[in-house]
């Protein structure tokens, strides 16, 4: 009989189910939020602006997250992590998608013209929009058959998360660019800095080793 | 100088203010009545959106304001969003904070010094202030460059009236305005978003056309600290920023004053910023705006804006022969 361990526990695939589940529902919470503050008259004065702030906020939020798993699993030693990442990447793409949507219908007004000159014309939109494009086939391409069928493809698709890191925080930086108001995307910056630094081969190296230790 | 009359609009099309507010009652008994307790909320809700501004709650200060026919005869913002999303980075970036820490601005006692190239350049107290000229009641269009717009009943008369107390000599062509900056009442001026005190300016013949509002209230109570109080400017025909709030100091130079948004963005702030949909934000077009709390629901689609927004007829004249896309 195998003796009761946590590590045991939380291998067992009823536990990872609940922890998906979890994750799941957490990542519904941002829109949940909305639409109660929408059902609670809580947007304020300018409700748009607000949800677009909030949806694209939320994006970003669950991105570091998404980029979080793979430092949490050499931190941690824990595959669970790793089990949830695509689940939190779709999460991104549809945030993305909402606040793309609402920047095309309740901006631009779905008036195609206008939408192409902005997006020419105005660095912060270009970012936003190029971000949204690249973000596109990673999700076509989230599912396991795609990954077969990719193969080791699949894996050099799969860095243009780190463009899009880039992109993103960009979108961000330059939208706030003209009040100097850098406080708060300063810290995603940062954020995405480090998330970015535990892919380095010196680093991760030394979270394997601590693990392998660890485990011995 | 004559009184100004807007030529598109007879004064049998204006709804008395009685009949109006009947109106209003009607369709919120309607909502109360007819349609059951469950869904009267939410009717008189949307009822609400349609067109009754909700005034400011009992017990402010009042300003007796005689009307005055620059007033727009457009939808009123509610109370709420004027009072609650604003831009006063002395007390923080974010909109909805000003309504709450502005509560630390002392208002009283306050003074505001009018100098420089004035014949009679004095001290005046807000007090003596208030009682310069009748206050009037000019309801305003208000286009923020971000691109969002109210409609707002603001208090006060215009400048023109205090600067010929002063005399502004005949070196003066431009009008400095400052703002208060006092770390202690104001804690987003230890931010260094924005060089401090805030100044905004005006060419003297801008500052001089009866539109340019010395404003003390709104919804005819003195102003909300978040708004300005007690005393800013309203430019209407310009982007919101150009209308300095919290004024203690009106200067008036020979040169062109430098402006705190002009000074931080250049390339993004004119020292004109008049309301332009022909000249765009570096990082969004000014061809429409979003009209905050518009009677149509929360998915209306924007409004057009309006050359020198909609005050064509009284400002043009002063940009003549200008390329105000260089003069943005």
């Amino acid at each position: 009989m195998q003796a009761w361990t946590l590590k045991n526990t939380i291998n067992q695939t009823g536990f990872l189910k609940g922890f998906k589940l979890l994750v799941f529902l957490l990542a519904l919470l941002p829109l949940e939020r909305l639409l109660y503050f929408a059902y609670s008259d809580q947007l304020g004065a300018n409700p748009i602006e607000f949800i677009t702030r909030s949806t694209g906020t939320w994006t970003l939020v669950l991105f570091c997250l998404t980029l979080g798993m793979t430092p949490l699993r050499l931190i941690t030693g824990w595959g669970g992590w790793i089990r949830v990442r695509r689940m939190l990447g779709l999460f991104v793409f549809f945030y993305a998608c909402l606040h793309f949507l609402i920047w095309l219908w309740l901006d631009q007004d779905f008036a195609l013209a206008s939408m192409v000159k902005d997006v020419i014309k105005r660095p912060f939109i270009t970012m936003g929009f190029i971000t949204f494009v690249l973000l596109i086939p990673l999700a076509l391409t989230s599912n396991q058959w795609s990954q077969r069928k990719l193969g080791r493809r699949w894996a050099i698709l799969h860095r243009l998360v780190y463009v899009i890191a880039g992109t993103a925080i960009l979108h961000y930086w330059w939208d706030k660019a003209g009040k100097n108001n850098f406080s708060v995307v300063s810290i995603y910056l940062g954020v995405i800095i480090l998330l970015l630094a535990f892919r380095l081969s010196l680093i991760k190296n030394i979270l394997i080793r601590l693990n392998v230790i660890r485990s011995a | 100088m004559q009184p100004f009359i807007d030529p598109t609009i007879l004064p049998s099309e204006i709804t008395p203010k009685a009949i109006f507010e009947r109106r209003r009652a009607l369709i919120k008994a309607a909502a109360a009545g007819s349609f059951g307790a469950g869904l009267a909320p939410w009717f008189s809700r949307a009822a609400f959106a349609q067109a009754a501004p909700a005034g400011p709650p009992a017990g402010g200060v009042k300003l007796k304001s005689i009307p005055s026919s620059y007033s727009t005869t457009e939808t009123l913002s509610s109370y709420k969003d004027v009072t609650t999303y604003n831009n006063f980075y002395e007390f923080g970036t974010d909109k909805a904070q000003p309504h709450e820490t502005a509560k630390s601005l002392e208002t009283r006692p306050w003074t505001v010094t009018v100098e420089g190239l004035v014949k009679k350049p004095q001290t005046f107290d807000i007090d003596a202030l208030l009682k310069l000229a009748p206050m009037e009641e000019r309801i305003y269009r208000m286009r923020c460059v971000e691109g969002w717009s109210m409609v707002i009943p603001w208090n006060g008369y215009s400048l023109s009236k205090l600067l010929s107390v002063v005399e502004p000599t005949s070196a003066a062509k431009y009008v400095e305005f400052i703002s208060l900056a006092d770390r202690k009442q104001m804690p987003g001026v230890n931010s260094s978003v924005l060089n401090w005190p805030y100044r905004e300016g005006l060419r003297l013949d801008e500052a001089m056309n009866p539109l340019a509002l010395l404003t003390f209230g709104l919804y005819g109570e003195a102003l909300p600290k978040q708004n300005g109080a007690p005393v800013r400017m309203v430019i209407p025909w310009k982007y919101g920023f150009k209308s300095a709030k919290s004024i203690v100091k009106i200067r008036l130079t020979d040169q062109q004053p430098p402006t705190s948004w002009n000074t931080s963005a250049p390339n993004e702030y004119g020292f004109y910023s008049n309301v332009n949909p022909n000249v765009d934000h570096p990082r969004w077009s000014q061809a429409t705006e979003r009209r905050i709390g518009d009677g149509r629901g929360f998915f209306a689609p924007k409004v057009k804006t309006e050359m020198f927004n909609g005050y064509g007829n009284q400002v043009a004249s002063l940009y003549a022969g200008m390329d105000l896309k260089k003069y943005y």
